[in-house]
């Protein structure tokens, strides 16, 4: 893309810079500012959900119960799911989109920064609050992340209030960073920056907003039923009342299955922005991408009861809810096809970020091919909740959207903190979480197979060998965690100084400007021809 | 096959392995003609998943040999052919289309439920399983068998660890059995891989499933549906037996119920009442109230010292009869005959330390349930 890069540092920023002292991070409104807040909150809710689910590997390290009991077993399996969706992996893309989309498209800031700093400062209070129900009377949600009505409701412990709640507080968070994401790309982009100029993680994040405002209500509607029915004597989930238990998996899925596409698209741009920079060459098909980011978007509201094939549908449900979900493998083909294009006849190196990319690639479609099997609803009903289930959906979330997520920090650190990574230590964390992952989490594909049900605290002797294994990786996997923490903070503090470009094949506007990336950017917009 | 005790996990597991035979890593092939042919749909789409990955990774891992800087290689400067992105569409379509057909056909013989020969309703309770065999006089109910203290590491574990109940499901082999379920309290689900047969049982809704077991066997399976806390010990054990063997059992079975029917007309002692409630208690109750009477702390209430169990005995035997609306507190009056229902109040108002002398007769429990 030729960029021309007007000067920003000129008489017209007036030198503001951020404010001093704890006032800076609380009152502002600078996307960069907001976007290291989310990151970092991220960061550390990445961490508490992982100490749980470590907490859970431990537990299934052997047969019996050692560690915990099962209701509180329950309620770590619940919070860590709940955690790692709405805590570590949803404000990390928001994190990156803040920091990342107004340099993208040549904009001085987010479209409504005011709204940015509400919406962030929102979720610590939302976790909070979710958190401090392990500690209540009863102990916290543990009906698993999908809280399943009547197990969420007439026999939910006393904290599900304080739980829906504050899933009522990270609805509006989502909401409010969707819209400022979608005002901000469709408003303030540089003269020039057509919409089929858009940087591909630009569009993915267009395309998520959008998702985001469409289902979130929907959520906040279906907590909001299970509100009524336990305070104020409804009974829409309340079989006896005359109520559905199986409407609340329909409502909970329309809004759950496009949710784990809002886990997934921001990932599926930020590899699309850095396999051409390390195959020093243009994404291959960047209108196919952007036309089947937006399929898979469309599809994803219309599969919602493949995660229901066993609730007894009628057989024409059954079909078509199979047929339509084994559709989305066409577009997700057509990325995956698109990825190795653009590595073939490349010139790559392997810098870290290109490492987790490329460990995305791979890794994400094992976890498609799994999700195709899935979808045969025959085969389905002998997969259906059982490890085979948990092997498919870690193996899209934690390297397929955590790993993106890392890939896109590795990759854009320099430009943040204006200094260069530590190579050497992020090879480091990139083996040992590749291989802690695959430690983890290939093995449960054989005892799902096997017959093992997920979300039990324990297990029949057949599955104790595999459950070790993966149990092992698991400590391997969260442990190689502090490797990135050490050198995030050691990079902030120093080392090497990037260049401008940073990357030798990087390209787009964000690499036109210095490195670090001054407070206050574009205050003429660059003009992108 | 597996027995183990572990002293240094770590290490056990590494020396055990040679004496291991199984690392199961693939669903059952079943007894059933729909499992085998769930089996063999599973393995084809298995294969051509393999394929794919083959050739995609394939590509992609000469790149990454053959097309890197180090080596010299010059980026070209292609980025899009529409011919070939048409193509990659269309080819992944086929495919799927090709998927689709056999799964279709066999989804719809999954779904043809008509001509069974026995009906049986399962019915999910947190965390046992109740089976009435419609039109046949026999009702039960189906309780993981494994004790506690192989769970609580105190004993060796058995063979069957956690996949063993007192009152198996019974099975004549070569008829076709539908299943109807449907759930008392939570929703729960049916599994038995060997038959595949995986089904939600919902309170307040009945769902349908069918097999046709072709060998003589015993089958085992669990719930899958998160139904809280004991959700890990809810097995399935399904024995297929001859219809001869059947038919005994049958037999057996009904006169086992006449019996214990007899027995509520009997006199009972106190020392009777509370041996047999200690039993019942540690079975039905003891999974939230725990074995020693002091319940969780704010999930369930402790009944020793509790005034519902040493003063008011009618409210007393109301909840265990009736439950309570809105709670886990689950209705026995259907769960349990009226000897264990009276032998568990009993031993509920004179275990720890509650000793309030009182015992409850049958015969009251019986007058209250009709």
């Amino acid at each position: 893309m030729d960029t021309t890069l007007s000067p920003n540092m000129d008489d017209t920023d007036h030198g503001h810079g951020p404010a001093k002292g704890m006032g800076r991070w609380l009152f502002t409104t600078n996307h960069k500012d907001i976007g290291t807040l989310y990151l970092w909150f991220s960061l550390l809710m990445f961490l508490t959900g992982g100490c749980m689910a470590l907490m859970i590997r431990a537990e299934l390290f052997q047969p019996g119960l050692q560690l915990v009991q099962p209701d509180f077993f329950n309620q770590m399996t619940t919070m860590h799911g709940l955690i790692m969706v709405f805590g570590a992996v949803m404000p990390a893309f928001v994190g990156l989109a803040n920091w990342m989309i107004p340099i993208m498209v040549g904009a001085p800031d987010m479209a409504l920064p005011r709204m940015n700093n509400w919406s962030f400062w929102i979720l610590p209070f939302a976790f909070s609050l979710m958190l401090s129900t392990l500690f209540m009377e009863g102990g916290g949600p543990n009906f698993g992340w999908t809280f399943y009505a009547p197990l969420s409701t007439t026999y939910a412990p006393p904290s599900v209030t304080f739980f829906i709640f504050a899933v009522h507080m990270m609805g509006f968070s989502s909401i409010m960073g969707a819209i400022n994401i979608i005002a901000t790309i469709l408003n303030l982009r540089a003269p020039g920056m057509t919409m089929m100029k858009l940087p591909l993680f630009v569009w993915t994040w267009l395309i998520t907003a959008f998702l985001l405002i469409a289902v979130m209500p929907v959520l906040a509607g279906v907590v909001t039923m299970m509100l009524m029915d336990i305070h104020f004597g409804t009974s829409f989930f309340n079989a006896a009342g005359g109520g559905d238990p199986v409407l609340f998996q329909h409502v909970f899925w329309f809004f759950g299955h496009p949710e784990v596409y809002i886990m997934i698209l921001p990932a599926f741009g930020i590899v699309s922005e850095i396999i051409p920079t390390f195959a020093r060459k243009k994404l291959f098909g960047y209108a196919s991408m952007v036309y089947a980011t937006s399929s898979i978007a469309l599809l994803s509201f219309l599969v919602w009861a493949h995660h229901m094939f066993t609730v007894g549908m009628p057989l024409a449900g059954e079909l078509f809810f199979m047929y339509a979900t084994m559709l989305i493998a066409v577009p997700t083909g057509v990325k995956v096809f698109n990825w190795v294009a653009t590595m073939f006849h490349g010139s790559m190196t392997f810098e870290t970020p290109m490492l987790f990319a490329l460990a995305f690639v791979v890794l994400f479609t094992i976890g498609g091919f799994s999700g195709l099997m899935l979808a045969i609803a025959p085969a389905d009903f002998q997969y259906h909740d059982t490890y085979f289930v948990v092997a498919h959906f870690h193996y899209v979330l934690v390297p397929g959207a955590i790993f993106s997520i890392m890939a896109g920090v590795y990759y854009w650190l320099p430009k943040w903190t204006g200094h260069m990574l530590n190579e050497r230590l992020g090879k480091a964390h990139f083996w040992l979480s590749f291989i802690g992952v695959n430690i983890t989490f290939f093995p449960m594909h054989f005892v799902g197979l096997a017959g093992m049900p997920r979300r039990i605290p324990d297990y029949a002797l057949q599955f104790a060998d595999f459950n070790a294994v993966a149990s092992v990786g698991a400590f391997i996997f969260g442990f190689s965690q502090l490797l990135l923490v050490y050198n995030i903070i050691s990079c902030i503090r120093g080392g090497e100084r990037a260049t401008d470009q940073v990357w030798e094949g990087s390209h787009g506007l964000e690499w036109t400007l210095p490195s670090p990336a001054p407070y206050h950017t574009f205050s003429k917009p660059p003009v992108v021809k | 096959m597996i027995k183990r005790v572990w002293h240094l996990p770590w290490i056990g597991w590494l020396v055990s392995q040679p004496a291991i035979a199984a690392w199961e890593v693939n669903i059952t092939q079943g007894a059933t003609a729909i499992a085998r042919e769930v089996y063999d749909l599973h393995m084809i789409i298995f294969w051509i998943c393999v394929a794919i990955g083959v050739v995609v990774f394939g590509v992609m891992f000469w790149s990454i040999i053959h097309h890197r800087k180090s080596r010299g290689a010059q980026a070209r400067n292609f980025h899009e052919n529409t011919a070939v992105e048409i193509l990659w569409t269309l080819i992944p379509f086929v495919i799927l289309i090709a998927m689709a057909i056999p799964a279709t056909a066999t989804l719809i013989k999954m779904y043809d439920s008509t001509e069974s020969d026995i009906d049986i309703q399962v019915t999910g309770y947190q965390w046992k399983w109740r089976y009435q065999y419609l039109g046949q006089d026999i009702d039960f109910f189906s309780s993981m068998s494994t004790p506690r203290e192989q769970i609580n590491n105190e004993a060796p574990k058995g063979e069957h660890y956690l996949l063993e109940v007192d009152n198996p499901v019974v099975l004549p082999v070569g008829k076709k059995v539908r299943f109807l379920f449907t759930a008392n309290d939570v929703i729960h689900s049916w599994w038995v891989p060997d038959l595949s047969v995986k089904k939600d049982a919902i309170p307040g809704f009945i769902n349908e499933s069918w097999a046709i077991p072709e060998e003589v066997g015993t089958y085992r399976g669990q719930c899958t549906e998160l139904c809280g806390r004991d959700h890990g010990f809810m097995p399935i054990v399904v024995e297929v037996k001859t219809q001869a063997e059947f038919d005994q059992w049958l037999a057996d079975t009904r006169s086992a119920a006449e019996a214990q029917a007899a027995s509520a007309t009997e006199e009972w002692t106190l020392e009777q009442l509370m041996e047999r409630g200690e039993e019942v208690y540690n079975t039905g109750c003891a999974a939230c109230h725990q074995a020693n009477g002091l319940g969780i702390p704010g999930a369930f209430p402790a009944l020793a010292g509790s005034p519902m169990v040493t003063t008011d005995m009618d409210a007393h035997i109301d909840i265990v009869l009736n439950g309570k609306a809105g709670t886990a507190m689950q209705a026995f009056a259907a769960q349990l005959s009226a000897v264990d229902l009276a032998a568990v109040i009993t031993y509920e108002r004179n275990a720890w330390g509650n000793d309030t002398g009182d015992s409850v007769s049958p015969q009251r429990i019986t007058e209250l349930q009709q």
